[in-house]
Parts: C-alpha cells; sequence; structure tokens
C-alpha cells in the first residue's frame, strides 16, 4: 500500500468517524466541533478527486464562516452546562433501522450500477476553468447567487434583530 | 475502496448522507438540526465532485458543488437567525416546543 492511499484511507476515517460523532454525541458543543473534522475531510476527498479550488473554498466557507456560525448559536442559545436537556434525542431505534436499510440500497445501488467513465482522468488546476465558466455560461446563476446572498443576508439581519416595542 | 474508484467516494458520500439523515430525524435540538443538514449538503457534493472528476471530465460538478455550499451558507444564516428568534420567544431550541401555529 503506497503513501497515497494510506492518506486516502486516513481521510475517509477521519470523515465518517465524526460525522458519526456529530450524529450520535450527547453533547452539542462536541457535536459542533466534530463538524470541523467532517469538513476537513471532506476538503481532503476533494483534494483527492483533483478538485484544488472546490477545496479550498469548502474551507474557507464551511470551516470559516458556517462553523464559527454554528458555535456562535450554540453559545447564544443554551447553558453549556445542562446538555443532556439541550442535546436530546428521540426515536433512535426507528431512525437506526431506517437509515440501516436506507443504506444497504445505496450501497448495494453504488456496486451494481455500470457508472459512465470518462475517457481520462486529469489531475489539473481548475481554477481559471471555473472562473472562465462562471463569465461565461453560467454568468445568470452566478448573478442570481449574489441576489440571493444579498436576501439572505437582510433576511438574517432583519429576523435575529430586537424588536424594541413603545 | 481505493483513492483512484469512482465507488469508494460515492459510499462515502452515502454514509455521509445516511448519518445526516439519522441527525435530522432524532435531534430535538434545532441547531443539531441544522449540522445534519449540513451533513447532507456535503455528502451531495462529494457524489457532485465525484463524477465530475470520474464520468464527465469537465468542470460543470465543481461549479454546481460551489453554488450548493453558497446556498450551505445563506441557509445557515438564516436559519440560525431563525433559531434565535425562536429562542427569544420561547426560551428553548426544543423544535417540540414551538408548536404555537399547532390547532
Amino acid at each position: 500500500m503506497d503513501l497515497s492511499t494510506a492518506v486516502f484511507y486516513l481521510v475517509c476515517l477521519i470523515t465518517v468517524i465524526s460525522a458519526g460523532m456529530v450524529a450520535l454525541s450527547r453533547n452539542i458543543i462536541y457535536s459542533a466541533f466534530s463538524l470541523l473534522g467532517t469538513f476537513m475531510g471532506v476538503a481532503g476527498l476533494y483534494i483527492f478527486l483533483g478538485a484544488d479550488f472546490v477545496a479550498a473554498v469548502q474551507l474557507l466557507i464551511y470551516v470559516g464562516g458556517i462553523l464559527v456560525l454554528i458555535l456562535f448559536a450554540v453559545m447564544l442559545t443554551h447553558r453549556i452546562t445542562d446538555v443532556e436537556i439541550t442535546n436530546r434525542a428521540a426515536g433512535r431505534v426507528p431512525a437506526l433501522i431506517l437509515i440501516g436499510v436506507f443504506i444497504v440500497l445505496l450501497i448495494q445501488t453504488v456496486r451494481e450500477t455500470p457508472w459512465i467513465k470518462a475517457n481520462e482522468v486529469v489531475h489539473a488546476p481548475t481554477t481559471a476553468k471555473i472562473g472562465d465558466a462562471f463569465l461565461y455560461e453560467y454568468l445568470l446563476p452566478f448573478e442570481l447567487a449574489s441576489l440571493v446572498l444579498l436576501g439572505a443576508m437582510i433576511g438574517a439581519v432583519v429576523l435575529s434583530r430586537k424588536e424594541i416595542k413603545e | 475502496m481505493t483513492p483512484d474508484q469512482l465507488s469508494s467516494y460515492l459510499v462515502i458520500g452515502a454514509i455521509l448522507f445516511a448519518l445526516g439523515l439519522f441527525t435530522v430525524l432524532t435531534r430535538r435540538n434545532a441547531i443539531s438540526v441544522l449540522m445534519g443538514v449540513e451533513l447532507i449538503l456535503n455528502s451531495a457534493n462529494v457524489n457532485y465532485v465525484a463524477f465530475s472528476h470520474f464520468s464527465s471530465g469537465n468542470q460543470a460538478g465543481q461549479i454546481y458543488a460551489i453554488f450548493v455550499i453558497m446556498l450551505a451558507a445563506a441557509e445557515a444564516a438564516v436559519g440560525l437567525a431563525i433559531v434565535l428568534a425562536i429562542f427569544q420567544l420561547f426560551h428553548t431550541i426544543d423544535v417540540e416546543a414551538a408548536e404555537t401555529l399547532k390547532g
């Protein structure tokens, strides 16, 4: 087994174990910090897939933005001492059975479907191509995305401000 | 399960999706539910990028993944603002407590 395969197994292990901790941990702080491991592991998978720009975006937005936002929300909304009450889980056994059947079906499908293969798999820098695609082919979705972000920003401000009653 | 097989990435995506769905189904804390949604979006992104690398040979899947990441950021901002508003109103973020609309 060469080095890159070993690193791949390590990245997969980190991703799956920390995702499991997000799903099963009793303490919401542990859940939030395990999400960091999942996001980093997924960024590692992107690097294995030759998607360098997406990996950088994943680190910047998920780890630098969304995770910090989630941690802030955890700190602002609950008393950290009584985690048993605030991170309650219900209906675990039926959910586990459902998820078990579901994952067996998914893996069966993945294994048995003859996926289309590209002629050659390339590992090349992607940033320039993605930038070109955003400014020519995907210009309208790109501009719409900025409108969605503006709307989300205004919506978040309106929702979270305190109303002062006269 | 080797790094140059499509199916290994799809299996990782399937496991992430199942764990995210489990989180969404079982948690009663609204922030934990949002964490589960983030896991599900990440699994979809892994699939997009894997198919873009192994099947299509162009960058379309990566661009879709970037759009999904962007929408996840917007969703997290608005979702957590709603959670904070619910917390100010009910002093809890248990999703079963916020049932004022229930007749």
